[in-house]
């Protein structure tokens, strides 16, 4: 079992890679760094697969197989041990982050070949896997939070990789700052953590949280304070409401960075971890509902964004936003496999449409405007067939891994133990709506007349090893739900099957029934659905799809058979339209409430007053006590020799009373 | 396990600290030495950890806590410091910023 009991090996590939690249990139060829960044990944994705058929091998009461490697913390009764743990959960994850990570390591190659700075994009690019893998694998709070803060970093160093670019090094500040205040509360949650437990590892937080009783409040109210505060790290990593400001911002970065980090991994990290929490999760009933209401809402309210933007970017940044916001909805309803599911036909789908979407901006010579795309179908045919694919399956048509996630994620919020009409019918509006955002997004692309001029722009197919990435994440995205595609039948849903361990062991008694009964026998909805050909044709006329294709029909009514609709329309709703465009002028409103104060406060109060008045004032103000004392007593000084003689004499007057008045007190 | 003895770590933090020491003396680069100072505190701050790891304490800790604050704010202002440095000297040569010399 080499990779079993070395998991480190996994984690120290691609740190090697991003310090061989960091430290001696510099002056090497391309291809050089190409097959250092490209070799360590794809070496870890080995390693990962290497690690899977080991870990089939293991017996049930062996997992999580937990690997302790040194002490790293030791602190009176504080003890932190570097371990690296491997579960069903850590398994998917490894899979989905090594497997796409090393898809656009190769993508980068081809898409960043022209620019300056390569080693240094791709020693940040390493260095990102490296700490994704360690906040995945993590068997304790505080190296997950090491992961948690590494990917931030390299995040917030990617955003603003043309850092000469204001805009860019403004948004990766935004990213960075952002994320920060929601980082606030999940250190304070891995206080309490400690607080309460004593213990930071997972499976010592999970035991004791086991034992705790639902009828005792003080235990459900910190239980509840550890859940939310855990969940404002989550809410500003995975760009939810109200933190979600700095994702569309970050697209100033290079799209495989978008693709990698904004979308396929690092923003899902925030459904990571409150998946991994779930056993204080699912005691913590309240938090619970507000994981829900932020993810329906967050879905919904985003997926209104995209409907008008025209930026290619900006409208798979808002939609990664809202699919977020599905992975946590099916978290707040109880339905973690179904979240963890999304998330990784999420990586699939969403990297592939960031990919061949930098597909189009390079092919248009680095335009992202779509209302200045248009008719590139016949030109660029790969990038075009991988990205209707991507789109059908995010728009959850029927046989596409988006249709398999969000089907069963509203399955859940519809008719799971923890179900709510509102947060469903948000969740099926927002499926309507994302279905029309990227039909919209590829009509006007790749249909219609071009709205360039084709003199000037010379639309090109991008190199082979951008388009092998694509059609590989095609390929993932049509088979890649198809794990659960016997449940349709009635059989098992293998994914959630897979992961019904990690899920279950854990698990509130009265949960644990239901959970078994969903994964195990989906016929307990009523013996009305009972054939086989009964459920099929139940799942594919769910609300979800007929809202799918209704988007479908809709973007192509108001894109291709109407072209002149859609400015009629946003001139009859204008108010509405403005309102869509700006984005609720939510970045105005965080302005004027957060940041002017603060940089009039800085300005007005800390710099005019406090450092220009007080501080300076003393050490302007000593100065002069000591210019204007050293000024009057300069008078003296006035070479007038009857002065000096009175000064004397005064003098020895004053010296004489004031020896007369010692002695006098001597003698008394 | 092995235990690491205390004194590799006192070592390894005396080479740090001598490392911070020559950059500080030799670098002309002001963020250069203001890096050298750090690499100095926390030269120190090793052999506060590998203390009170020693000895069982946790006092090496808090001092560690409070040198890591100290130079946070040090950070902080020291940064700005440069940058308005590098604003209005368009420099950052140290031997360049002779404003005061006699």
């Amino acid at each position: 079992m080499p990779i079993l009991s070395h998991l480190w090996i996994i984690l120290a590939l691609p740190l090697a890679g991003a310090a061989i690249n960091g430290l001696f990139g510099k002056r090497w060829p391309q291809s050089a760094v190409n097959s250092v960044a490209v070799g360590s990944v794809s070496l870890a994705f080995l390693a990962v697969l290497e690690l899977v058929r080991e870990f089939s091998h293991l017996a049930q009461d062996q997992i999580p197989y937990v690997g302790n490697y040194f002490t790293w913390i030791t602190a009176g009764s504080f003890r932190v041990d570097f371990s690296l743990q491997v579960d069903q959960l850590t398994i998917v994850m490894l899979l989905t982050v090594s497997f796409v990570g090393m898809l656009i390591h190769i993508y980068s190659t081809g898409y960043m070949a022209h620019e300056g700075g390569y080693y240094r994009f791709f020693c940040y690019l390493n260095l990102f896997m490296f700490f994704m893998l360690t906040l995945v694998m993590a068997a304790n709070l505080i190296v997950m939070f090491v992961g948690w803060e590494g990917v931030g970093l390299c995040s917030y160093l990617l955003i603003g990789f043309w850092f000469l670019k204001k805009s860019a090094a403004d948004a990766g500040k935004k990213a960075f700052i952002t994320t920060r205040i929601g980082d606030l509360g999940f250190m304070i949650g891995l206080l309490l953590v400690f607080w309460t437990f004593n213990s930071e590892s997972f499976g010592e937080i999970f035991l004791q949280a086991g034992h705790m009783r639902a009828e005792s409040a003080t235990h459900v109210g910190v239980l509840t304070a550890i859940c939310l505060l855990l969940f404002a790290g989550a809410v500003g990593k995975s760009a939810q409401l109200p933190l979600y400001v700095w994702l569309p911002d970050a697209m100033e970065g290079p799209t495989p960075v978008s693709a990698l980090i904004h979308a396929a991994t690092m923003v899902t990290a925030g459904v990571y971890m409150v998946a991994r929490m779930h056993p204080l999760f699912s005691r913590a009933p309240i938090a619970m509902f507000a994981v829900a209401v932020v993810g329906a809402v967050t879905a919904f309210y985003s997926a209104t964004i995209g409907l008008v933007q025209t930026d290619i970017k900006k409208v798979l940044a808002y939609s990664t936003v809202s699919q977020l916001g599905y992975m946590f909805l099916a978290c707040g309803v109880g339905a973690y496999a179904a979240g963890i599911f999304h998330l990784m036909t999420h990586a699939f789908f969403k990297g592939l449409l960031f990919l061949a979407a930098g597909s189009v901006i390079h092919a248009m010579g680095g335009e992202q405007d779509m209302m200045k795309m248009g008719g590139l179908r016949k030109k660029i045919p790969i990038t075009y067939w991988t990205m209707l694919i991507a789109t059908l399956a995010i728009a959850g048509i029927p046989g596409f891994a988006g249709f398999f996630s969000k089907d069963e994620i509203l399955e859940a919020a519809g008719a799971g133990p923890h179900a709510n009409l509102w947060l469903w019918l948000l969740g099926v509006i927002g499926a309507g709506l994302t279905s029309f955002y990227m039909f919209r997004l590829v009509f006007l692309t790749f249909f219609g007349r071009p709205r360039f001029d084709e003199h000037k722009v010379h639309v090109h197919e991008s190199p082979k090893n951008m388009t092998v990435s694509l059609m590989i994440l095609a390929f993932c995205s049509i088979f890649g739900g198809w794990f659960a595609a016997p449940h349709l039948v009635g059989g098992t849903e293998y994914f959630e099957h897979f992961l019904h361990p990690v899920f279950s062991s854990y698990a509130v008694q009265a949960a644990t029934e239901q959970a078994g009964s969903l994964a195990g026998n989906p016929g307990a909805e009523g013996g009305m659905a009972s054939s086989p050909a009964m459920e099929l044709l139940h799942a594919l006329t769910g609300w979800p799809v007929i809202v799918g294709i209704l988007g479908l029909l809709v973007a192509w009514w108001f894109y291709i058979k109407k072209p002149e609709a859609p400015k009629l329309l946003a001139q009859k709703i204008h108010g509405l339209y403005l309102l869509l465009l700006n984005k609720y002028y939510v970045d105005e409103i965080y302005a004027a409430l957060i940041v002017r104060p603060l940089l009039w406060i800085s300005t007005n109060v800390l710099w005019h007053g406090v450092d220009q008045g007080l501080i300076d004032g003393i050490v302007n103000g000593s100065a002069r006590v000591a210019r204007e004392s050293g000024g009057k007593v300069r008078e003296l000084q006035s070479g007038n020799t009857r002065s000096y003689a009175a000064w004397v004499v005064i003098g020895a007057v004053g010296f004489t009373v004031l020896l007369l008045g010692i002695l006098g007190m001597v003698v008394h | 396990m092995s235990v690491v003895p205390i004194s590799w770590y006192l070592v390894l933090s005396a080479i740090l600290f001598g490392l911070g020491v020559i950059a500080f003396v030799f670098k002309r680069n002001i963020i250069t030495i203001f890096m050298s100072i750090e690499l100095m505190l926390n030269a120190v701050n090793l052999a506060f950890v590998a203390f009170a790891r020693a000895r069982n304490q946790l006092d090496g800790l808090v001092f560690v806590f409070f040198v890591i604050v100290v130079a946070a704010a040090e950070a902080a202002v020291g940064l700005a410091i440069v940058i308005m440095l590098a604003r209005n000297r368009e420099s950052l040569n140290v031997e360049r910023i002779n404003l005061l010399k006699f």
